[in-house]
């Protein structure tokens, strides 16, 4: 199904908004119903293009959040300051509305789940929406491959799928998350505010030995940071997969 | 035209007219890569440009210095979308480095530090069309975006303008590179939109 499905034609398709969910002050997940889905990989996304009533269209590529599914998906969107389509489908989208995408794309940052090595996965921000499709991949398809996930972010109040994580935690499935608060922790953290570092990487994450798939998304720098840390501590670079966004690069 | 997007009120100023279809304008420079940063030092870096009958013509970086260079002001667009207008870049010409090379092959593989590839017909190459580039903005060309050396193909988008370039294969045949093998466009003109398989 999945591996096909980045083989035809990618043509455009006119979704319906089913339903939203506020994912933190200023990130929103949008499901879409789309008739003609044909599922997904973990890791891939879409294209979206809003067309206004002259005619202007802009076109943006967002990461799809959700597990593969015949006939939806969910799109998780940050709000970025002068961002024209991020503020619209953040803000002014509503249920019921038409949605028009094309995908699913990309066959590089890709999780399948017949692979059976630990998966490391480093997200900075937004970037942990395409490492949750993974997530939610694995479970959908009771795929038993050790989970971690570190993820960096500003202020607990920034946090994405905050319940969902949480609750995976208290359920013990098998996807340890370690979190890294860059300017404010919450109350009573152990440690103050700081960057991910090699020390972070090597508790939270996979020695090199255990030959993890390594997945790290975020901004431009964060990710340049971290892969540089992870090639130092000896992964293979080419078993450390990246997605790099600027500020205005590729997911506003 | 899409669908009306109910609610939808563009922002960006309409002057994005020289814009390829679907492309928008930024003026940062994003980056995009599949993997880390390759770290490529320029006392053992090597250009091999190899022909189809197996010639192989080679540059150290003095001697890949020592040609004759140019200035290249470009616009370049990235299939995320993002385009940037007049970028200035120092660089030698795809011509100056086929000067002497005797070929005749129809298509180019470039090759990078890092095994990435890219795929592309060897006119393409021609004409004032490509440089081998290794100044951005006046200053050395940076790691994440290429350095010390990236193939600079702004006619077509930006994933064939291969970072941290280390030969170019002269081929009989075309063969797909590294995205060209994962859903995007073999050949990638950003005027007709060719971003994915099919378009």
């Amino acid at each position: 199904m999945a591996r096909t499905a980045v083989l035809g034609r990618l043509t455009w398709q006119v979704g319906t908004v089913t339903a939203l969910r506020e994912e933190s002050s200023t990130a929103r997940t949008i499901v879409v119903g789309l008739p003609r889905w044909p599922g997904h990989l973990a890791g891939q996304h879409v294209d979206v293009r809003l067309t206004a009533e002259d005619g202007y269209s802009a076109q943006r590529s967002y990461s799809i959040a959700s597990a593969p599914a015949n006939g939806n998906l969910e799109l998780t969107v940050q709000r970025l300051p002068d961002g024209e389509v991020s503020s619209y489908l953040a803000g002014d989208l509503e249920v019921g509305y038409p949605l028009e995408l094309r995908g699913p794309i990309g066959g590089w940052f890709v999780w399948e789940p017949d692979i059976q090595a630990p998966v490391m996965l480093v997200a900075g921000g937004s970037g942990v929406v395409p490492l949750m499709a993974m997530i939610r991949t694995r479970e959908a398809a009771g795929n038993k491959a050790p989970f971690r996930l570190v993820y960096s972010v500003r202020s607990p109040d920034t946090e994405l799928y905050k319940d969902e994580l949480a609750e995976r935690q208290r359920r013990g499935d098998g996807v340890d998350v370690t979190y890294v608060y860059t300017r404010t922790t919450p109350p009573g953290w152990p440690v103050p505010p700081g960057r991910i570092n090699a020390e972070v990487l090597a508790s939270a994450g996979w020695p090199a030995d255990r030959h993890p798939a390594v997945f790290v998304c975020g901004p431009t720098p964060f990710v340049e940071a971290v892969a540089n840390l992870l090639v130092n501590a000896g992964h293979s670079p080419g078993a450390v997969k990246t997605e790099r966004f600027g500020p205005t690069g590729g997911k506003s | 035209m899409g669908t009306v997007s109910p609610g939808f009120h563009p922002r960006r100023e309409r002057a994005d007219e020289k814009l390829p279809p679907g492309q928008y304008l930024v003026t940062d420079f994003p980056v995009l890569s599949a993997g880390p940063t390759p770290r490529v030092n320029t006392g053992s870096w090597e250009l091999r440009i190899t022909t189809e009958t197996g010639q192989v013509h080679s540059w150290d970086w003095a001697a890949f210095r020592a040609l004759p260079s140019e200035d290249i002001t470009v616009d370049i667009h990235c299939v995320t979308k993002w385009s940037k207008l007049h970028t200035g870049w120092q660089g030698v010409s795809l011509d100056t480095l086929l000067d002497g090379v005797e070929t005749s092959a129809g298509f180019a593989l470039a090759r990078s530090y890092g095994g990435y590839t890219t795929n592309l017909p060897l006119p393409d190459l021609r004409d004032g069309q490509a440089w081998i580039a290794y100044e951005f903005e006046g200053s050395p060309l940076a790691a994440e975006h290429g350095g010390p050396a990236r193939l600079l193909v702004p006619h077509l988008y930006f994933w064939k303008s291969a970072k941290w370039v280390s030969g170019i294969d002269l081929r009989a045949n075309d063969e797909p590179g590294f995205w060209e093998s994962l859903g995007y466009h073999n050949y990638g003109d950003p005027w007709r939109e060719q971003r994915y398989w099919g378009d």
